[in-house]
């Protein structure tokens, strides 16, 4: 089981895209996930600029408001994302790490809904709004395997 | 990592002119990164993200990271609007909004766009993406972008 901390970290631990960005878990509680996506050359959208793809920070954003679950149910659930959407409020800073905040404000037997920001210096400075939405699929089974299949949603 | 401004519309000109955006998307990081390639066939473009280990997120089904099926489906629709309107520099993203239909499982995925609407400031560009057939979508979005 472990707290909600260790479960956010052993969540984002398996997700191999994740890695590979980088992304690393900077607080979670019961309010809340907070994920930091460090600033690298290779997730630049405008060669230009320098500015993060916005890919990149729907990977940042989807991951966290997906985690965001293991503040709120006490088992490991498999949650695909139904959907998602980003608002961009300012382009982030090149060079400076972005961070992701989310929390599940709705909980349903069927679905998460979920909403957060993208932010740099303050959450009140916000890059992004985002709000997301979770198929619950039950407790995974010995196999890892969710007890209902899996046709709807991508990870 | 920056380029200068010069270089790359040299090469955004470049691209219009031959028809061949694959110089102008490696010139991307972010898209080289996941490994997005474009495709014109005749007036239309076919956008692929060929299947990579480093895309994965879930790792039972496997399936690829939702972030990488949008961000593949963002730069699609970026590059499409700059296509379609021979535009000499990349837009920028005001929204962003994705519905995830079918797992993106662990193979070649493939996405194509429409703008449904080009405004004097604003773009709206509809993206659908699929692996094994086009009209059985794992995901589809819609973007508006800023243009100047």
């Amino acid at each position: 089981m472990g707290t909600i901390e260790d479960r956010a970290r052993n969540f984002l631990s398996v997700l191999r895209h994740c890695q590979l960005l980088g992304i690393t878990v900077e607080q979670a509680d019961q309010d809340g996930l907070v994920l930091k996506l460090p600033y690298s050359d290779k997730i630049v959208g405008n060669p230009v600029n320098g500015l993060v793809h916005g890919g990149a920070i729907t990977t940042l954003m989807d991951t966290c408001c997906g985690i965001s679950t293991v503040c709120f149910l006490t088992e490991f659930e498999i949650c695909p994302t139904l959907d998602l959407r980003i608002d961009y409020m300012r382009p982030a800073q090149p060079g400076e790490a972005i961070y992701g905040f989310a929390e599940c404000y709705r909980v349903t037997p069927t679905v998460i809904f979920t909403r957060g920001i993208a932010y740099q210096a303050s959450r009140e400075e916000p890059i992004a709004h985002v709000v997301g939405t979770f198929m619950r699929m039950g407790k995974p089974d010995a196999a890892g395997q969710p007890s209902r299949t899996i046709d709807g949603g991508a990870a | 990592m920056s380029q200068d401004a010069a270089s790359i519309e040299t090469l955004i000109r470049q691209a219009h002119d031959s028809g061949d955006y694959e110089p102008l998307i490696d010139a991307v990081p972010y898209a080289k990164l996941i490994g997005i390639q474009v495709q014109a066939l005749g007036d239309e473009v076919l956008f692929r993200l060929p299947m990579s280990d480093d895309n994965i997120g879930n790792p039972v089904l496997p399936a690829i990271h939702g972030g990488v099926i949008a961000g593949f489906m963002e730069q699609a629709a970026m590059l499409h609007l700059m296509i379609f309107m021979n535009s000499p520099q990349f837009p920028k993203i005001i929204d962003f909004s994705i519905d995830y239909l079918r797992a993106g499982l662990k193979k070649d995925t493939y996405a194509s766009c429409q703008v449904w609407r080009q405004g004097r400031r604003v773009g709206n560009v509809a993206i659908t993406a699929w692996q094994n057939r086009s009209n059985e979508p794992i995901a589809t979005a819609r973007a508006h972008f800023k243009l100047d």
